[in-house]
């Protein structure tokens, strides 16, 4: 269970809880556990896709709405992702769900949690450390003054840029000069 | 008559969706592996926005048709994409100055539109501009390696700019559909981008060595309301074939 999910309030007017009916936390804790399927240690809620859960009153009774951002636009795991959620609550009898797509503010990676950060660490792939400051000095024409990128094996600070374009849209491909190995970095955005 | 903001939204997303069609005929052959990645990056990218500009259309319309139908089964007049960027790959220098074309016009549009009042079209809007100050960043990087390059490579920069140059004057046109958003606070008017964005792409160019063509040469025209070459016609007989062939075929 992450810092986050622990720290979404009830949300004040909303419908009262019905008997058997899960608790928002334990939906959080349930959505913790669906990962990313192109970076399988990182959960939806690590990532900061779930931006909120609701119950609501529907027609069709009692339903969960699950709002959610993607991360890039064409990110072809979005709907996998989204196949992924619905699956893993119906799998805990919440059968009765609607994703309600949120554009706005854009997702950013300022939302992976630390808990995440470090997760991707362990993986083998670099965290976007500075967040979304940095993404903006980027595009800003000073990428070659980049705060260095830590290599996430050995730990050093002497790295350089392979390509920006990497192994999925999210990352750039890194090489530590220390150690030698090359790296997946998660690009700030 | 389909309205102006139906149209306004399918200019958007048919140019970003052609764009992104061309720019997956490179995929697996790109010059290296790193450039490869990239030009299927910036394509998923864009068919990522053509897919919510077509969703948001389809809503606007109003007649049960979604991205799909939008996409597949239309025919090419019925496209609304601009010129640019149906015009075909040819070679890298050409695919890349038509991108550097396109990236500089683009960013300066979505920061417009950031500000309609629109809420969906603002919310695609401000989306889509992160990924594309990414697009516009990689683009100048190599109009200015290509120009200063070799004989060879500046030579084919050259031309490739000199190619693409008439079917930039698209970009800042602005008719009866336009006006109609502009006055609605939905749109913006395009010809205020084109002083900045003659500055950016002179100023670029200037730095690769490259000569800027006369910023009042004659210009193509006729995307916008549905006059295509014929390189569109065949990009897409290729994208539409599946469903075409087989309607209501499932992934």
């Amino acid at each position: 269970m992450g810092a986050r999910a622990a720290a979404i309030p009830m949300q004040p007017g909303s419908a009262p809880v019905r008997a058997h009916e899960p608790t928002l936390q334990q939906i959080w804790a349930w959505l913790a556990g669906v990962t990313d399927p192109e970076i399988p240690v990182l959960s939806v809620v690590d990532l900061g896709i779930v931006r909120d859960l609701q119950w609501q009153e529907a027609p069709s009774g009692r339903e969960l709405i699950l709002t959610w951002t993607p991360t890039y636009s064409g990110c072809p795991a979005v709907e996998v992702i989204n196949a992924d959620m619905k699956a893993a609550l119906v799998a805990h009898g919440v059968g009765n769900v609607r994703l309600k797509l949120q554009l706005s503010p854009a997702w950013t990676t300022d939302w992976i949690t630390p808990a995440g950060r470090q997760k991707l660490r362990v993986y083998g792939i670099a965290p976007p450390a500075c967040g979304a400051c940095v993404a903006r000095e980027i595009v800003a024409g000073m990428a070659r003054r980049m705060p260095a990128v830590e290599c996430p094996r050995c730990g050093s600070r002497h790295t350089h840029c392979l390509s920006p374009a990497g192994s999925t849209r999210c990352k750039a491909l890194y090489a530590c000069d220390d150690c030698l190995e090359p790296f997946d970095y998660f690009k700030p955005h | 008559m389909p309205s102006a903001k139906f149209e306004y939204l399918l200019r958007l997303g048919d140019t970003v969706l052609v764009l992104s069609q061309r720019l997956s005929e490179w995929c697996g052959r790109g010059p290296v592996l790193e450039e490869d990645m990239a030009l299927a990056n910036t394509g998923l990218d864009l068919l990522g926005h053509a897919r919510m500009w077509l969703t948001y259309a389809g809503e606007v319309e109003g007649k049960g048709r979604d991205e799909d139908a939008l996409a597949y089964l239309r025919d090419d007049a019925a496209f609304r994409n601009m010129l640019l960027v149906e015009r075909p790959n040819g070679n890298y220098a050409d695919t890349l100055t038509r991108q550097f074309f396109f990236d500089a016009w683009h960013r300066l549009a979505l920061a417009e539109l950031v500000k309609s009042s629109d809420s969906t079209v603002a919310g695609i809007a401000g989306k889509a501009l992160k990924e594309v100050e990414y697009h516009f960043q990689r683009s100048t990087d190599l109009i200015i390696r290509l120009g200063g390059g070799t004989d060879y490579s500046h030579r084919l920069m050259q031309a490739a700019v000199d190619e693409f140059w008439p079917y930039t004057g698209e970009l800042f046109e602005c008719d009866a559909v336009d006006q109609e958003m502009i006055v609605l606070d939905v749109g913006f008017d395009a010809r205020s981008l084109r002083a900045p964005w003659l500055a950016t792409v002179a100023n670029t160019l200037e730095t690769a060595t490259l000569v800027s063509p006369p910023a009042d040469a004659w210009m193509h025209k006729g995307g916008r309301t549905g006059v295509h070459t014929q390189a569109l016609s065949y990009l897409l007989g290729e994208m539409q074939v599946l469903p075409r062939r087989y309607p209501g075929a499932q992934w």
